[in-house]
């Protein structure tokens, strides 16, 4: 029973504990979990021009290409962005790309070793040093970034298992970032996509070799990349919608129709749902929250 | 009418709350002792089995032996080098390393194990329960709870494992400092034959680098900011820090923030697209895509309003009276708007972690999903 029985709807709305909003959060972000991971169903993807401009960079380049991924970001930000690394080297590998991961983030090295276990371990056409080398974690942000463009081996002088360059047949002929024939970054922050812009991309710009870019952001930082693109960057998935398309763009490529998609494949297009639920939760808790500011306002007023 | 510092929320309404929160907890436990009790069905056909509790992570071994194989090899400049390569040793074949891995099996490959293990022979892979990585799950789904009972109220339990949280980040950040810059760069430089031979075998150096002095008596100046008398001396490594970083990023930022940025402005405002037609290329021959041409023109107007709009918001020198007035109060409906375009982008981002820790708690530790078929 109310202790203010008097008390008109919107005013108890008003002083509703805080709580009770956490958890209307948690259920709208649970249900739809339960829900897709039940019945393994999630929503199609239309991939927008961003995120199609990151798929056509990777597809139009030739067999065997030579791909620099930049894993930044750490396992705080995985869940948003670890499905962007796992769809850009399963692309990668569909591609039969060559793959060098790296990081400027010290949390991002374990996950460059998971992720290349995950997609491509079992793969037998790509060997170790001769399809894909794991460069591991180099300190200095945009030190780094600034020798990668002129001298590459002096940067990363050995593989994360202290394999000397020399000695990793794919890293022959590689001398500075613009050998690559692309660069992915997966940025959570400093150091990341927007720096690599600044210290890795547009300085090939004025030297008429503009380096292919694509970057995967989290929902943070995708408003700062957005300038870049066209220009600066071929393509950006923005937070996990953006992963989402990527994914469904990658897995179409991947699999014939009603052949069915590897759960790790479709990690960011089960995320969807929740996305929505919550949504549409925090719209309607805005729009109430609005009411009720406007009607103790006029009642405010005619007081 | 409430004031900084005290609660929005009167006591009644709170005291109502907190019992219904523990209702609700309450309710969460039951259902996990019954979770515990009824059990899941793992695997499939003959080899289900009902596996009473929840969070296991199973594992099968995987014997791994190498033999050593020497070699000799021509170096770059055509000299002869011996190499020693390892390579896995054949069946029968006494491995001269060895080692067992544990690799993660699913509980359906756990419970065809356990069925075939009377016939199985004594030389087939173990699969068991793995308790290390069981504890790992366990104590990360109730590290997970522990930060989200902050959503409560700040208690003991969110303080242990902020506590955690931070001392763990701290130990690994020293510990990958000393092993990624102060060994190889700082150790590496002035002491190479030393450092190879006892702290790292992988490093190539080409001799004593007395550059590494450098950083070493800019570190040792910063050092002395924790003594009142000196730490004056810190000012000049914290100098040389900022001035690096205010000359790159001067450049850098001119280059690719204004220069690029102003460059892409000047873009023509009329847009004509052409159809991309099945097996071609857009060309100027192909029929003129209207709703294409229409969005682009309007896309661009709307970049040339939006920056001249914005500018004139944020040029004081002008009062914002008449046309000066009308186009910084349109430039304020773009910042608003470019502000809650950010704003949700940051709770889609909130929402995807909060999804990523609730997958991870109903998948790996309840098993209430399965979406990777691993139980």
């Amino acid at each position: 029973m109310s202790d203010r029985p008097n008390e008109s709807f919107l005013a108890r709305l008003d002083r509703i504990d805080r709580r009770w909003i956490f958890l209307m959060m948690a259920i709208a972000v649970a249900g739809p979990i339960i829900w897709v991971g039940v019945t393994g169903r999630t929503f199609p993807e239309t991939a927008t021009p961003a995120v199609q401009g990151a798929f056509d960079a990777i597809e139009r380049l030739p067999e065997g290409s030579k791909v620099l991924v930049s894993f930044d970001f750490d396992p705080a930000s995985a869940g948003e962005l670890q499905p962007m690394a796992t769809g850009f080297i399963h692309h990668c590998q569909l591609r039969k790309h060559r793959i060098y991961a790296m990081t400027l983030w010290a949390p991002g090295s374990p996950l460059i070793g998971a992720t290349l276990a995950d997609v491509i371990g079992n793969d037998p056409s790509y060997r170790y040093g001769e399809n894909f080398v794991d460069l591991g974690f180099q300190a200095g942000n945009e030190g780094v970034m600034k020798q990668v463009g002129v001298d590459f081996p002096k940067a990363f002088p050995n593989d994360s298992k202290g394999t000397p360059l020399a000695r990793i047949p794919m890293m022959q002929g590689i001398t500075r970032l613009s050998d690559f024939d692309i660069l992915i970054s997966v940025s959570a922050g400093y150091p990341g996509g927007k720096e690599w812009v600044q210290y890795g991309v547009s300085p090939t710009l004025t030297q008429g070799h503009r380096l292919p870019f694509v970057a995967g952001s989290t929902g943070v930082q995708t408003p700062q990349m957005i300038p870049y693109y066209p220009v600066q960057m071929s393509g950006i998935l923005g937070a996990i919608k953006g992963a989402a398309e990527y994914e469904s763009l990658v897995n179409a490529k991947a699999t014939a129709p009603g052949e069915t998609v590897p759960a790790k494949y479709q990690e960011a297009q089960r995320r969807m749902a929740p996305q929505l639920f919550g949504h549409s939760l925090m719209v309607g808790l805005i729009l109430v929250g609005n009411v009720i500011f406007f009607a103790g306002r006029r009642k405010g007023a005619a007081e | 009418m409430s004031q900084l510092g005290t609660p929005m929320v009167d006591p009644a309404v709170e005291r109502r709350a907190n019992r219904m929160m523990m209702v609700i907890l309450a309710v969460v436990c039951a259902l996990l002792a019954l979770r515990a009790v009824v059990g899941s069905s793992v695997g499939s056909g003959d080899a289900a089995v009902t596996e009473h509790g929840f969070g296991l992570v199973y594992v099968q071994e995987a014997k791994k032996g190498f033999v050593a194989e020497d070699a000799k090899e021509k170096a770059a400049d055509g000299t002869e080098v011996e190499v020693r390569r390892w390579k896995p040793a054949a069946p029968g074949q006494t491995p001269e390393i060895s080692w067992t891995e544990w690799n993660e099996v699913t509980a359906g490959e756990w419970a065809a194990a356990q069925r075939a293990r009377a016939d199985a022979p004594a030389s087939a892979p173990l699969v068991t329960v793995s308790w290390p990585r069981t504890a790992g799950v366990w104590f990360a789904a109730l590290m997970t709870l522990a930060v989200l009972s902050f959503l409560w109220r700040d208690n003991p339990v969110y303080k242990l494992a902020e506590s955690v949280v931070v001392g763990v980040s701290a130990g690994y950040w020293m510990i990958v400092a000393t092993w990624d810059t102060l060994v190889p760069k700082l150790a590496g430089a002035l002491v190479p034959a030393w450092t190879k031979a006892h702290l790292m075998p992988s490093l190539e150096s080409a001799g004593v680098d007395w550059w590494g002095l450098v950083p070493l008596g800019l570190g040792m100046l910063l050092l002395c900011r924790l003594s009142a008398r000196v730490s004056w001396l810190g000012i000049f490594p914290l100098a040389f820090v900022v001035g690096t970083f205010a000359g790159l990023r001067f450049v850098q930022n001119i280059e690719s923030d204004l220069l690029a940025q102003v460059a892409t402005m000047f873009e023509p405002l009329v847009v004509v697209k052409h159809q991309v037609l099945a097996g071609a290329d857009a060309t100027a021959t192909a029929p003129i895509d209207w709703a294409g041409s229409i969005g682009a023109s309007l896309s661009a107007l709307l970049i040339l309003v939006g920056v001249l709009s914005v500018l004139a918001y944020f040029f004081f020198s002008l009062e914002h009276k008449g046309a000066v007035g009308g186009a910084a109060r349109v430039g304020i409906w773009y910042l608003m708007i470019t502000f809650g375009a950010s704003f949700g982008f940051t709770v889609m981002g909130r929402i995807a972690l909060l999804a990523a820790r609730l997958e991870f708690l109903f998948d790996d530790w309840l098993w209430l999903i399965d979406p990777s078929g691993k139980h």
